[in-house]
């Protein structure tokens, strides 16, 4: 079996029960006395726990398993949870975590988890309390419930595997001379082909006699749905120890328990299956739950009732999807882009032959790709939830840290965004939550001092406006001290004296983004190193999109990130400029139109222009450009595109103007990299490559 | 006898060259190109090569030697080294041979004027047909275009 093949199913699923966790342990955390939560904490640890064991990353495994014990006294109303507790199973999920990095990483998951499974043993001994309260007695009981049961309690298992027929069928053999074994098989722990295995010492079994019973079920074993070991109950006429022998011969086989089983006993067994019928709130509603959920089938044996009471809470209704490789949505991508451009073409040609059925059938085409346009792209749009998500344990733990109170309220979660630009937005946003949580929120006794609730908050919120998604990050803080702000700016040479004097609040505001500004007296663990926040501005430029901040002092600020619904398809102009084409997105152009040349005036070696009662610069875009093949200078009547940038505009001589058009955007590969004013490139109904402008670059 | 190696070989003005067969994605004729500017003069612009982006650069501007207008036999050889793929414009390109690679010798300093560092080696073919093999990660190294691009700017 290729292991490869599964990998990365392990890593996906892995992380969908990692962040699980993380969430539930936080919910817990709110609400220590609701078992429910612990269930399903419990499950998703005994998930990952298996999962991890038949892919053979057997430290993951073993930490999980220790995760599992704590929260089985937990659940079973043996401990109660308190901060030492949470802290170190916060504390095993990052390890696992980090594990789970490693394999993706191409690692084998090794890692040193000593302490910590030293911590949560003697959470389980009850040492940590330096209370010896029963921990033996609890540990056992872990041992049992983790694993199937040991032969010494065959007898009270059977009971709940073997109907009345299959009793009967038992005793008629004995009956006939053949003896009757109850076989528990124990598969060794690092087994990677479990199934493969317990087929061959099924195949043993039945070559030697009959086999009667299994459990789990021989459906269920073919599948791996079983922990490490499995029962069965046979009919054979060979002794117990050559039976013995033979199953310990499979390779991968721990140890076998061959019990050979008297009258008495099945007799027992018989009476107690006829009971257990009489009681079905017993064994078999047990088996009920296995069935429905075969991967926590040991854990939910526990407590059959509470089980199915939480299962429906956790999970409500499920959206029906699919996991699909990303690669593949790009592909489709890229096939649609291609589409796209023998759309315009035709558009083109349709115009030029001017046939009614032919121009017919290319408007219907292009309605018809409109829509697949409008399928494939939102095909590849993610909900910010899977960025949002970490967000909640990220502040639990800088709140800790910085011994601050702080909520953290999201909302939008559900918005979708590109997932190019779900892929990079991570990032900022952590750096600008922690902004918030270090710099924004003061300390417990600053809050209550100024008449504020001990806890500060933190809203994180996303939504959708036109074309753009923004992101807001708003904190109930000290604000954004403005002098102070003033004061280093011109301490670190970010703006003169002079200049900042005339500062607005707003430009003041965004001074914290300029390269090497820090404001935090004293350097944190956190942030206040002075990268950061340019990082922020500038990789959120990159996604196409902007960073704002508005501040109220005393009151709080606000972050808001405005970004681009996708990176892929834009609306843009095209242009010439003599035999070149390029296009500008739409999105920053203001205005389009035409001057003459006299409107155009130097000042101060540069060129201005009256616009809308002000006054703004004036560029060449061949000149920026270094066009051969035209210049504006020779012409009376100039077309201009004003483009915007923030509040700042700027309007850029051209030469001729194509149209408006969807484009497709290609990058320029790994070879030509930064070209100043280009962002990347197009390629044109005519098949010609043209080049995108990025407006940022021209106005400075 | 060494590996035996399947080499391309295309001509830029006298010389032969050869790259790797492994490294060559496609042969092309001239396609239009469009020009990017501020970038140093060999790289000349970019290509559509069935819906993909391209830069192609002048492989005579790349080592220094004068560059030609291109003709009936100009090709443009798509090569793909690492994470970059870009296309070379050449005189011409019309064989594939098999070199040994015992053949191969390492080059004197300067060959027809380009820098040893660019080359593997010369490889004899025959009697009196030298072959001059190309170093594609040393030629495509983004370093060197950023030193280009300081003296030039």
């Amino acid at each position: 079996m290729d292991m490869n093949a599964y990998l990365s199913m392990f890593i996906d699923e892995s992380n969908d029960h990692l962040q699980a966790l993380n969430e539930n342990l936080l919910r817990l955390e709110s609400d220590p006395e609701d078992v429910s939560i612990v269930q399903i904490i419990f499950r998703s640890a005994h998930t990952l726990k298996g999962m991890s064991a038949t892919m053979g990353f057997e430290d993951l495994a073993a930490l999980t398993h220790e995760m599992e014990n704590v929260l089985d006294l937990v659940r079973n109303n043996k401990l109660k949870m308190d901060s030492f507790i949470f802290d170190t199973l916060f504390k095993s999920l990052d390890a696992l975590e980090n594990m789970v990095q490693d394999v993706i990483a191409g690692g084998s998951g090794k890692a040193d988890v000593t302490h910590i499974v030293t911590a949560l043993k003697s959470i389980v001994s009850g040492d940590y309390k330096n209370q010896a309260s029963a921990p033996v007695a609890a540990a056992a009981a872990v041992e049992v419930s983790g694993e199937t049961p040991q032969v010494s309690d065959a007898a009270s298992e059977a009971a709940s595997l073997l109907d009345e027929f299959q009793t009967s069928v038992l005793m008629q053999s004995m009956d006939s001379g053949l003896s009757v074994y109850h076989v528990v098989v124990h598969v060794s722990e690092g087994c990677i082909l479990k199934a493969a295995r317990a087929y061959m010492v099924f195949d043993f079994l039945e070559r030697t006699g009959e086999i009667v019973k299994s459990h789990p079920s021989v459906q269920d074993i073919e599948q791996e749905k079983f922990d490490r070991s499995f029962t069965v109950f046979m009919i054979s006429s060979a002794s117990a120890e050559d039976i013995h022998k033979g199953i310990v011969s499979v390779s991968e086989i721990e140890s076998a328990d061959v019990t050979q089983m008297d009258r008495e006993t099945l007799a027992q067994l018989g009476r107690r299956a006829e009971q257990a019928a009489e009681q079905p709130a017993a064994p078999p509603a047990a088996a009920a739950v296995v069935n429905a959920a075969p991967v926590a089938a040991v854990p939910a044996k526990q407590e059959p009732a509470k089980e199915e009471k939480a299962r429906p809470a956790s999970n409500g209704p499920v959206a029906r999807t699919i996991r699909v490789d990303i690669e593949r949505l790009d592909a489709l991508m890229n096939l649609f882009s291609e589409l796209l451009i023998d759309r315009v073409r035709l558009e083109q040609l349709a115009t030029e032959i001017r046939r009614s059925d032919l121009t017919e059938t290319v408007e219907h085409m292009a309605r018809v790709s409109g829509d697949l346009q409008n399928i494939v792209l939102k095909l590849r749009m993610v909900p910010v939830e899977s960025v949002f998500n970490r967000f909640p344990r990220m502040v639990r733990d800088i709140a800790k840290s910085l011994d601050k109170k702080i909520d953290l309220v999201i909302t939008g979660a559900e918005t979708e965004l590109d997932r190019t630009v779900i892929d990079e937005i991570g990032d900022p946003l952590v750096h600008l939550l922690r902004n918030s949580c270090d710099h924004g929120i003061e300390s417990i006794a600053a809050r209550v001092a100024a008449g504020k609730p001990e806890q500060g908050t933190v809203h994180l919120r996303a939504f959708h406006s036109g074309n753009n998604v923004f992101i807001e990050i708003e904190d109930d803080g000290n604000g954004i001290n403005r002098e102070k702000v003033k004061q280093i700016a011109i301490k670190n040479g970010v703006v003169t004296p002079e200049e900042a004097k005339r500062l607005t609040d707003n430009e003041i505001n965004m001074l914290i983004f300029a390269p090497g500004f820090s404001t935090a007296d004293k350097i944190s663990d956190l942030s206040g190193r002075g990268v950061g926040l340019d990082v922020v501005k500038s990789k959120i430029a990159s996604l196409g999109g902007h960073v704002s901040v508005t501040s109220q002092e005393g009151k709080g600020s606000i972050f808001s990130i405005q970004l681009p619904l996708t990176l892929s398809i834009i609306s843009a102009m095209l242009i010439k400029l003599g035999t070149e084409k390029y296009a500008i997105p739409l999105s920053s152009i203001v205005e389009t139109g035409i001057i003459r040349k006299e409107q155009i005036r130097s000042v101060h070696k540069s060129f201005m222009m009256e616009f809308r009662g002000s006054v703004i610069p004036v560029l060449s875009l061949s000149k920026v450009l270094d066009c051969p093949s035209f210049s504006e200078a020779g012409e009376a009547e100039t077309e201009i595109v004003v483009i915007r940038k923030g509040e700042k505009l700027g309007a850029i001589l051209v030469d001729e103007f194509i149209g408006q058009s969807d484009i497709v955007l290609k990058s320029l590969g790994n070879y030509l990299t930064n070209i100043d004013a280009i962002s990347g490139a197009t390629i044109l109904g005519d098949g010609q490559v043209a080049l995108i402008i990025d407006p940022n670059a021209l106005i400075k | 006898m060494g590996e035996e190696l399947k080499v391309i070989v295309f001509g830029l003005g006298e010389e032969e060259y050869g790259i790797e067969v492994d490294k060559v994605r496609t042969i092309e004729r001239m396609l239009p190109i469009t020009r990017v500017p501020k970038v140093p003069s060999f790289i000349k612009g970019v290509i559509n090569l069935r819906g993909v982006v391209l830069p192609v650069i002048d492989l005579r501007g790349r080592f220094g030697l004068e560059e030609s207008v291109s003709t009936e036999n100009s090709r443009i050889i798509i090569v793909a080294v690492g994470d970059v793929e870009i296309g070379f414009i050449v005189d011409s390109a019309n064989d594939v041979i098999d070199i040994d690679s015992d053949n191969i010798e390492t080059p004197p300093e300067i060959v027809g004027g380009i820098r040893a560092k660019y080359l593997r080696g010369v490889a004899k073919i025959g009697e009196n047909r030298l072959l001059i093999m190309l170093n594609l990660a040393e030629v495509l190294k983004q370093k060197e275009i950023d030193q280009i691009l300081e003296i030039e700017g």
